[in-house]
């Protein structure tokens, strides 16, 4: 059945995009729907999203052979359909059920092509989904007949929708057919117009086209709408010289068991979320899915991996741009002045351009902040469900935009830290109460760029960290020697040493048995830092800061010991020029006196333990380099010059080195190695103690 | 070249869709991403067949087929249907509505080959 054999890799890699697509904005549509689940009452075209959602991705797990996720989201979507049909209610339980499920096949998803196994889990998580499903089923025969509908429109009705439409009739709701002709141009439009004022007071159950008696170029549509307005209100709301109210049979023969305060009830309202994320957040896909339908044609989706060749070729364009320039020097210089000048205009014009492209090549690897922040709100909404902790997430600068290859990379320590935020961070209820702070915890995301990088913060308003319980952990650990000289600041930075813990219990700062460490070096793997503030009793800060790009970058050459390394520009502040007299020595180590601080101080062919042939000249360079807050003076024998660089990932084999990021092609035929500033930093700084 | 309108809102399954279609040569594809584009989409050009999946965002799939069905200039054309399996009621209604198959993702594509063969003869 499955024709994985004669379907290209090609199309399973569009397969996995939009599994993955699917996933996410159901988990984001499930949170919505969790939200409301308190309430009971939930919009019917969000829990129709849902499942259409997890019908799509059946079908087309199916189509490619994904037997795991094709059974997992079948008896997802079972579940969802009784939900849908009414069949079974709503209830937390089943919430959390549907939860877990979609956590599994988002694993799943995430997991195809690694070998991960995740049958039992699946087994499961199946098993549960249809003890839920199974709790009860309605049945008894359609009493539709009895509305006396066109049959036309009653045959076109699917399951969910004649289920709906009974809802209405259930509700006391009169059931109106609305007749609309619009021009084939722009019916899209109107219908839309139309069914958004009528959504207002009533829920819109079928549009059915029909070309019956129009002429060529215009439509008709059949709405069945069901309300509690009367007839001549859902006229007046309308209002159109094409369109025709028919109020449709005997509805009004169940009367309002009630007298139900007309229309608060009728609009499902969406109730006080638990977790209400601010408009920062784009909105979920949710209620556009028209415009999903539209966007669809307009977007490309394009495998990263051809924006990486593009990034190279406009890299090595840049390299032949350099060399024209020289050219152009070289020939002003041997006398043909007018040709180089004219070479050198051309060589101008040429590099505004290719800046340009640069630039566009770049932007359209840049999405925005906010994607990660969706996921995340998903995490609060998991964590804290968890840990039965009421939280509010605040976002702030979702627009702000950074490379994808980037947002993926930090979604895991994210999550980690989001983890801890909630987990050891906020305070339980009854803690907060007593010390005097809302009831509810707060997690702040915002994102913002500062010059070429960008800053993401979690924050936290929790308990903060007791730095005086850190001091004495490092001590015990052995990690200082003494509790003199150490600032708070510093005593901070412990929390991210391997195996660090300030926790009585094991877990308090490794929820998932991972530490801050990790966290640290996933981050450095993009050449990011991150910083902690925290202050006791008030909450913490972490702080990350990320280059806005990793593909094609500014870098300063330096050249020590007879070879040359390249630094990005970004993390270069100065550069000095010293002698072996300008270098104190203070415990051992080597720091040089910058204005008012002491800057600590690296000699780079000590770093990487190459041998030094030639002494060093009597003059050599500091360059001073910084990420974050943290500062440290490299020293080189040389200067080379500045260049754009396109950074060419090492491969597995060098993972281990610290320091390098990757390589980069000089356009000489010559390679160089590129330094992994964060990395140098945090090494220098720990053999520092 | 006959011509063949889909109407899919996944992506991937319409070029699952026109992949199986285009290895059969001798047709083309025009693809909907919804009901609604499919609307717009058919009184451009003559189409010679029109596959619609059942689960729609705008509007679905039995009410296509019961506008194509209904109107003159295209109750001729011949229609399957291609929905994941599911209501026994939907499928019911939407050969009750005049679809001429009705397939079952995952389908097969030599036989939605065979049928289309048969159809577009």
């Amino acid at each position: 059945m499955a024709n994985s054999n004669d379907t290209s890799g090609r199309a399973v890699e569009d397969f996995l995009a939009e599994a993955e697509e699917i996933v996410d904005r159901l988990s984001t549509d499930l949170g919505t729907l969790g939200d409301c689940a308190d309430s009971g009452e939930c919009d019917p075209d969000l829990l129709n999203a849902i499942f259409r959602g997890a019908h799509s991705l059946k079908g087309l797990a199916g189509m490619f052979g994904f037997a795991d996720i094709q059974q997992l989201s079948h008896n997802l979507e079972n579940l969802l359909d009784s939900l849908r049909l009414g069949k079974i209610p709503l209830t937390n339980a089943t919430m959390n059920i549907l939860f877990d499920a979609m956590e599994l096949l988002g694993s799943v998803v995430r997991g195809l092509g690694t070998g991960e196994n995740f049958s039992s889990a699946i087994a499961d998580a199946i098993q549960r989904l249809n003890d839920c499903a199974t709790a009860q089923e309605g049945g008894g025969e359609s009493p539709l007949q009895k509305l006396g509908l066109p049959e036309k429109v009653l045959n076109s009705l699917t399951e969910y929708e004649e289920h709906r439409l009974l809802e209405n009739v259930k509700k006391g709701r009169t059931i109106y057919s609305i007749h609309a002709s619009f021009s084939l141009m722009s019916f899209d439009q109107d219908l839309g117009e139309i069914s958004e004022v009528l959504k207002k007071s009533g829920e819109v159950v079928s549009t059915l086209p029909s070309a019956s008696a129009t002429p060529e170029s215009m439509i008709d549509f059949e709405i069945l709408y069901g309300t509690d307005l009367a007839l001549d209100d859902v006229t007046g709301l309308i209002d159109r010289d094409n369109v025709e109210v028919t109020r449709i049979g005997a509805a009004a023969a169940v009367p309002p068991a009630a007298v139900t305060p007309g229309n608060a009830e009728a609009v499902p309202a969406t109730p006080q979320a638990p977790i209400p994320v601010s408009a920062e957040v784009p909105a979920p896909a949710g209620q556009g899915d028209d415009m999903t339908a539209k966007s669809m044609s307009r977007t490309v989706r394009v495998d990263i991996g051809k924006l990486d060749d593009l990034m190279n070729i406009v890299g090595e364009l840049v390299l032949s741009h350099s060399i024209i320039s020289m050219l152009a020097t070289r020939m002003r210089l041997e006398g043909f002045s007018s040709l180089a000048i004219e070479l050198g205009k051309a060589a101008k014009g040429l590099d505004r351009k290719l800046t340009e492209l640069q630039k566009g090549v770049m932007e359209i690897r840049m999405i925005p902040v906010g994607q990660l922040f969706e996921k995340m709100a998903r995490i609060v909404r998991k964590v804290s469900r968890e840990q039965g902790k009421k939280v509010d997430l605040k976002t702030f600068g979702a627009d702000t935009e950074l490379d994808k290859l980037i947002i993926e990379d930090i979604a895991d320590p994210m999550v980690h830290i989001i983890r801890n935020a909630i987990d050891h961070g906020l305070e339980t209820t009854e803690e907060r109460v007593a010390a005097g702070k809302p009831e509810r915890g707060t997690i702040r995301l915002s994102s913002y760029q500062k010059g070429n990088h960008v800053v993401i913060e979690v924050s936290d308003d929790g308990r903060g960290f007791n730095i005086d319980k850190v001091k004495k952990k490092a001590l015990e650990k052995g990690l200082i020697k003494t509790l003199e000289g150490v600032s708070d600041r510093e005593a901070l930075d412990f929390i991210f040493l391997p195996g660090f813990s300030t926790a009585d219990k094991v877990s308090e700062l490794s929820g998932r048995g991972v530490g801050m460490d990790v966290v640290k070096n996933n981050i450095a793997a993009v050449s990011g830092m991150v910083d902690i503030e925290s202050i006791f009793g008030q909450g913490s800060k972490i702080i990350i800061t990320l280059p806005i790009t990793l593909a094609i970058i500014k870098a300063l050459l330096v050249s020590t010991a007879g070879r040359t390394y390249a630094l990005p520009i970004t993390s270069v502040l100065e550069t000095i020029i010293v002698t072996e007299n300008d270098i104190d020595t203070v415990e051992r180590k080597e720091v040089y006196q910058l204005r008012q601080t002491t800057l600590p101080l690296v000699r780079l062919e000590r770093f990487f333990g190459v041998p030094r042939t030639k002494p060093t000249q009597a003059e050599f360079y500091v360059v001073v380099v910084g990420v974050a807050e943290k500062r440290l003076g490299v020293i080189v024998d040389d200067l080379m010059g500045q260049q754009d660089i396109v950074i060419k990932s090492l491969g597995d084999m060098f993972k281990g080195y610290r320091g390098i990021t990757g390589a980069a092609d000089l356009g000489d035929q010559r390679t160089i190695l590129v330094l992994d500033v964060g990395g140098i930093i945090g090494e220098a700084f720990r053999s520092g103690g | 070249m006959k011509k063949i309108l889909i109407a899919e809102d996944s992506s991937t399954m319409r070029s699952l869709l026109v992949a199986t279609i285009e290895s059969l040569g001798g047709y083309l594809v025009s693809e909907a991403a919804s009901g609604f584009e499919a609307l717009r989409l058919l009184p451009r050009e003559p189409v010679d067949l029109i596959i619609t999946d059942i689960n729609m965002p705008d509007i679905n799939g039995l009410e296509l087929v019961s506008f194509v069905r209904g109107s003159e200039n295209y109750r001729h054309i011949p229609l399957f249907i291609i929905s994941t399996e599911g209501s026994e009621r939907d499928r019911e209604k939407g050969l009750a509505l005049g679809a001429n198959e009705y397939l079952v993702k995952p389908f097969d594509p030599a036989r939605l080959q065979e049928l289309i063969i048969q159809y577009t003869a």
